[in-house]
């Protein structure tokens, strides 16, 4: 088993906030992060994929393919845009960097062909990152 | 959905490695450079890794904000810019990152309450990393 990681880079903005709680409770949990006018991070997504190396390519995956489908799949969706706004995952769902983990993971995870996704890690900053690796 | 998050600190402190167990010869032997009395000091990466089920009404693992107050309470005004040899907890045992590692994830596992600690993680320098998952854990 060998594992291939692919990194990339997307830029976007966010605020945490939960309909159900007070004003008071949502400034109390999420802090500066509930201002309703947004802020922005440089993330990193490093996606990691494992499988048997192919005797004929010597590629666990094709890069080429793993990179168009990370771009199409998540790039084009996330990249500059407002993630609570514009990405429908985030109309419910709180775009905290765990909830961009697990949304990652569950739009390549269907759509990668060949090779087995082992973790998803997303960095909102160098010194915060968060991983997912599909478990229930 | 369970997941992992990491945060990363700093801080910096001198320590100097030497055993009471050891001779003067044995120890110079042991430790070299790291041996000098007067002792030397690292800016040292401390990276904390805690699991659990990501909360539907937060969207969050823990806090940080919990881990952040935890990790400078117990952890960074304990040792930052300290002599770890003069540390309570090295009162006994030699400040190598080693043992750093398994001293920070202890009072992490005593005190933290807000999710499960997996691992703590250390960078001496950018050339020395050491990790300390626990007794008998299975590393992810």
């Amino acid at each position: 088993m060998v594992y291939l990681t692919r990194k990339a880079e997307f830029s976007a903005s966010h605020y945490y906030h939960n309909p159900e709680f007070t004003a008071e409770e949502n400034q109390r949990i999420f802090g500066k992060c509930n201002n309703p006018n947004g802020h922005g991070h440089n993330y990193t997504l490093e996606v990691t994929v494992k499988g048997e190396v192919d005797p004929r390519s010597g590629f666990v995956v094709d890069l080429k393919q793993l990179k168009e489908t990370m771009s199409r799949e998540v790039l084009e969706a996330l990249d500059h845009r407002f993630l609570n706004k514009e990405v429908p995952e985030f109309f419910t769902r709180i775009p905290t960097t765990e909830n961009l983990a697990i949304t990652i993971w569950q739009r390549l995870s269907p759509r990668l062909q060949a090779a087995h996704l082992h973790r998803v890690r997303v960095y909102e900053t160098p010194d915060l990152f968060v991983d997912f690796y599909g478990e229930a | 959905m369970k997941a992992y998050l990491t945060r990363r600190y700093m801080f910096s402190a001198s320590h100097r490695l030497h055993s009471d167990f050891m001779s003067e010869a044995e120890n110079a032997a042991t430790y070299g450079k790291c041996n000098n009395p007067f002792g030397h000091g690292h800016n040292y990466t401390l990276e904390v890794t805690v699991s659990g089920p990501v909360d539907e009404s937060t969207g969050m693992v823990c806090n940080l904000m919990d881990l952040d107050g935890f990790v400078q309470r117990e952890i960074l005004e304990r040792f930052d810019h300290q002599n770890l040899n003069t540390v309570e907890e090295f009162a006994r045992t030699v400040p190598t990152t080693e043992n750093l590692c398994i001293v920070v994830y202890d009072i992490l596992q005593r005190g933290f309450r807000h999710a499960h600690l997996e691992k703590v993680r250390f960078e001496e320098t950018m050339m020395n990393s050491f990790e300390y998952w626990g007794e008998n854990r299975v590393i992810k």
